[in-house]
């Protein structure tokens, strides 16, 4: 009776033919592609600085040498050197390794701290949702820059600790989208046929709603890896980030600044890497909603 | 191409308001140009009402978008013209449609909560559309659309015109929508499905209003819908459409007394008629369907659905639509080479007769059963006498039983507290207050985390919305076998899956559903997978909330007749809930009839359907439409709307609507409950012998003495 359409090899597939799938998709969108890219290109970079980098990130060289530069022993500084005499370049590229390492962590913990706490309001709603509501209104009250100032301050600045006070700024913004799916989502005729048939909360909420908000939640993960980035940085600058001499970006521009005037390149290599890689998340951002807005 | 639509029954005198010659309409997607109509032809004369009929997807909401020229930026007219007064609008500038829109063609649409700006009072949009128009004053405008809105009968134009939206209920809005649709005097009104969104007696007046108006103002209509039955009720002419093309039109008596397509022959098969039965007559679903428009076939697009497919004629090429002989004023054309061939008697509505199913022992029974929620009174009244919490009753005191292998069937308007029961029988509500016993067992307080698995395996229910009722995010095969394993109906793995594909055997889809997720299936699919998985777990009972209403109707056939026929293998108990008459009749055994939480009379179909009537069952039956012209029907149309819930009227619920109000005590009293005969009980202050004396609602003429027996 029904039309008897062929099905194609995908639709039997596992999650890895799926996110090829998805991944084909993004083709539509130049936007994403280019995003794509630039995190690609800094993921690569990141795992293979070993390799890559030209000299060791921490050693001592020549003070002050500007971009191109050559060095002793034959060696060009392709970036210049900062105020140790260290190699920019080798340090952008160990640096690397710091931000993409933590940024993910760090934004899959806040992620799963803010969706469980979203599901619990947004299904369970009355006392449980108030409970949870006001705690991330009074989190969300205070500048965030304060926050990881108190957060590191208390428990002091470790990778670990980094990964905490991130968690601990951003979950109550991710509840509150959740939350706000989830008010959406319950009421859908699928999680009262669940219901009705006896299933526990946690199942439901878990099984029958979190698969349906995972649209606009990936967009926002891509965005949100963009502002962990920024945090990160903003970390290091502070001096609030992971303890030196290890290269990280945001620490670079720290320790350059003063100086910045008679030796940009100094700040602006690290600065051009951060900008970069936010830029390469917020265009992936872009174009997933557009795709997903095309369906 | 063709030539059907010119020159008009009514003599042709007058200079047609709209001509649509050949028209052809495509959309432009990332798949491709999707021809959405082709070869579509029209003529409104002033005054005359058209009607579109057609299941969606057909193209008619195109047509009423492209007489408009509000295409959107992917579609487009690739052939024909559109003539509006003489002009031709396909070739007219932007500036110019401007002063057509609003001002010589009005449109209304299905939603008036969508149609009106929440955030802007009645009255600033409605002004809007005098003065923009026309150079008139202030004061001038303000008369008239008081004027207008007196003339689509709403009760304190005044106030209306000071209200926001959300401050008139559905019926009043579109009241309001249609106002100003008329405020301009348009010649043309194009209506897109208006009281689709509606409730029965609230459309009744709505339709009767949109007759109405062509009398009063002269306007001509274009009257979009999927209901033949209100298709009939408001239109001159008729045109059928199927798969973006006209497949036969003509004047109303002629088309729906003799349809010549087969097509249109499967339509009426496929909605409940009067004379539809499900045991003796039942509904003949149009096999197969709607073809895609990039997958229609050479020739005839209904060909791969029809019975009377001839091979080599009917698949050779398109062809036009040809005039029917007979009744030259009726002007019908059908587009079929085989129309002359047809015996159109043996087309007539009615599949195999088949034996009536058993009906066993009791199997639910709800005594006084109570559902009240509270709520806080913060009004300054509630505050001085300590009365700050009120119960709002969702339902009082409902009586009723259902025994197994019969359907049972709850009918009443919205917010009449049907939904409500079904929550409590289902366990997601507990009762306030009476019994609910099924199986012997009080489950009226039991929520459905406390009841056992075998309690809720045995009580089931199919959802309203097909896109609603599966979850996007799992497969078919995972959803189904979920209920399975849950129920503990098999427990090897290799059982499971072979009990989810003989369920999906039972309700005729195939087996490789089992990989498919649910975007992947059409509305009727998802229905059908949506009662596979209500039965996955042998339930002795389903509730099924208005599982077809928002189904097309030759789909809507298929699944009601795949419900009664698992109903009937299974000897499972039904509880059908709808709000359409029509339906109810032709599935339930037993009907129970609900207006604000209180049962207002239950009984048999039969008993229900023929006098003694409570008055409300009385405007029930009045507001249903029949898509057949010889059923005459008495017309009671009810003013007013249904009360708010929260604030019920005093003594019976229905004092302040009812036709029949026999004084004082309708307002005082809550009405006793009389019973007529046996089973049948009304809840009226008139007596029984007063309401015996009613006449029929529905006539529905003899076979013998109808036009078509001869």
């Amino acid at each position: 009776m029904a039309l008897q359409t062929t099905i194609t090899g995908a639709e039997y597939g596992g999650a890895l033919v799926r996110a090829l799938k998805s991944f084909a998709l993004l083709r539509e969108s130049w936007i994403g592609m280019i995003g794509a890219a630039i995190i690609i290109f800094w993921s690569l970079v990141a795992l293979s600085a070993p390799w890559l980098a030209p000299l060791d990130p921490n050693a001592v060289i020549q003070a002050f040498a500007k971009p191109g530069a050559a060095g002793p022993d034959g060696v060009t500084f392709w970036l210049g050197t900062d105020h140790l005499g260290r190699d920019i370049l080798s340090r952008l590229m160990w640096g690397s390794r710091t931000v993409l390492f933590y940024a993910p962590i760090a934004t899959v913990t806040a992620y799963t701290v803010g969706i469980l706490m979203g599901l619990a309001a947004g299904y369970r709603g009355g006392l449980v949702d108030d409970i949870l509501s006001r705690i991330s209104d009074i989190i969300l009250s205070f500048p965030v820059l304060v926050l990881y100032i108190i957060v590191i301050g208390a428990v002091g600045a470790s990778g670990v600790n980094i990964i905490i006070a991130i968690t601990f700024a951003s979950a109550p913004g991710i509840m509150r989208i959740v939350r706000g799916l989830v008010l959406d989502l319950r009421n859908r005729d699928y999680v009262a046929a669940a219901q009705t048939r006896g299933d526990s909360d946690w199942r439901i909420m878990l099984v029958e709603i979190l698969p349906n908000a995972r649209g606009p939640l990936i967009v926002d993960a891509c965005l949100r890896l963009g502002y962990v980035i920024i945090t990160i940085g903003v970390l290091g600058f502070l001096g609030l980030g992971l303890p030196p001499p290890d290269p990280d970006w945001g620490g670079m521009v720290n320790e350059t600044r003063q100086m910045a005037i008679v030796f940009p390149h100094m700040t602006l290599m690290p600065c051009i890497a951060i900008s970069s890689l936010i830029l390469g998340f917020n265009l992936l951002a872009d174009g997933l909603r557009e795709i997903a807005l095309r369906d | 191409m063709n030539n059907s639509a010119n020159g008009s029954g009514n003599g042709a005198t007058a200079a047609p308001i709209l001509e649509c010659k050949d028209l052809c309409i495509s959309y432009y997607t990332r798949a491709g140009e999707i021809p959405a109509v082709v070869d579509f032809s029209l003529t409104v004369q002033p005054g005359e009402t058209i009607g579109i009929v057609g299941e969606s997807g057909c193209g008619k909401s195109t047509v009423a978008m492209a007489i408009m020229q509000y295409m959107g930026h992917n579609g487009g007219i690739t052939g024909g013209s559109i003539k509006f007064k003489g002009r031709d609008m396909t070739k007219m500038s932007e500036a110019e449609l401007r002063q057509l829109r609003g001002s010589e063609i009005a449109m209304i649409y299905q939603e008036p909560f969508a149609s009106l700006n929440p955030s802007l009072r009645v009255s600033t949009q409605l002004l809007e559309v005098p003065m923009t128009h026309e150079n008139i004053t202030r004061a001038e405008a303000r008369e008239r659309c008081m004027q207008v809105l007196r003339d689509v009968r709403l009760p304190d134009p005044a106030r209306v015109m000071n209200s926001y939206p959300h401050q008139l209920s559905g019926g009043q809005q579109q009241r309001v929508v249609i106002a100003m649709g008329l405020l301009s005097n348009p010649s043309l009104l194009l209506l897109d499905e208006p009281t689709t969104a509606l409730d029965v007696t609230v459309e009744a007046g709505i339709v009767k209003l949109i007759a109405d108006i062509s009398a009063k103002y002269g306007t001509s209509q274009i009257y979009i819908s999927h209901n033949l039955g209100l298709i009939l009720e408001t239109c001159d002419r008729v045109f059928v459409m199927y798969s973006g093309e006209v497949v036969e039109e003509g004047r109303i008596k002629s088309l729906f007394t003799w349809p010549r397509h087969p097509y249109t022959h499967g339509l009426f098969a496929c909605i409940p008629l009067p004379t539809a039965d499900k045991n003796a007559a039942p509904l003949r679903p149009i096999p197969g369907q709607l073809p895609l428009p990039h997958e229609r076939p050479v020739g005839c697009y209904y060909a791969p659905r029809c019975n009377h497919f001839k091979e080599g004629l009917c698949d050779a090429r398109h062809f036009p639509m040809e005039k029917v002989e007979g009744d030259e004023g009726a002007n019908h054309f059908v587009r079929c080479l085989r129309w002359r061939e047809i015996d159109h008697h043996q087309e007539a509505p009615g599949g195999d007769p088949r034996a009536a199913a058993e009906i066993g022992d009791c199997c639910l029974e709800v005594t006084d059963m109570q559902k009240y929620y509270p709520v806080k009174d913060s009004s300054l009244k509630a505050l001085f006498t300590g009365k700050r919490m009120r119960n709002v009753k969702a339902n009082e005191s409902l009586n009723f039983r259902a025994h197994e292998g019969e359907t049972v069937a709850i009918v009443g308007e919205s917010g009449c507290g049907k939904s409500t029961f079904a929550k409590v029988l289902m366990g997601l509500e507990t009762g306030t207050g009476g019994e609910i016993r099924h199986d012997g067992v009080d489950i009226a307080e039991i929520a459905v985390r406390d009841r056992s698995n075998r309690q809720i395996s045995s009580l089931q229910m199919v959802f309203q919305n097909p896109f609603d009722t599966l979850n996007p995010s799992h497969t078919i095969g995972a959803q189904i076998e979920r209920v399975v394993k849950k129920f503990g109906v098999e427990k090897n793995k290799a059982a499971v899956r072979e009990r989810v594909m003989k369920l999906l055997d039972t309700v005729k889809l195939p087996r490789d559903f089992y990989y498919r997720k649910p975007r992947q299936l059409s509305g009727g699919q998802k229905q059908r997978i949506g009662i596979a998985r209500a039965f996955a777990g042998n339930p002795s009972m389903v509730i099924a909330d208005e599982p077809v209403s928002a189904l097309d109707v030759s789909v809507a056939a298929a699944v009601t007749e795949l419900l009664t026929d698992i109903q009937r293998e299974h000897r499972t108990t039904l509880l059908f809930i709808s709000h359409d008459l029509s339906v109810v009749r032709y599935l339930a055994d037993r009907i129970v009839v609900m207006y604000l939480g209180q049962i207002m009379e239950r009984g048999t179909t039969e008993q229900i359907f023929s006098p003694p009537y409570h008055p409300y069952t009385e405007a029930l039956l009045s507001a249903v439409p029949i898509a057949d012209p010889e059923v005459t029907k008495r017309e009671i149309v009810l003013d007013g709307n249904v009360p708010s819930a929260m604030d019920p009227p005093s003594g019976c619920p229905f004092s302040t609507r009812c036709p029949r109000k026999i004084g004082a005590i309708c307002e005082t009293e809550n009405p006793p409950e009389r019973q007529a005969s046996e089973r049948h009980y009304i809840k009226c202050h008139i007596e029984l012998d007063e309401l015996r004396k009613v006449e029929e609602v529905i006539h529905v003429p003899k076979e013998e003495e109808r036009i078509r027996a001869e």
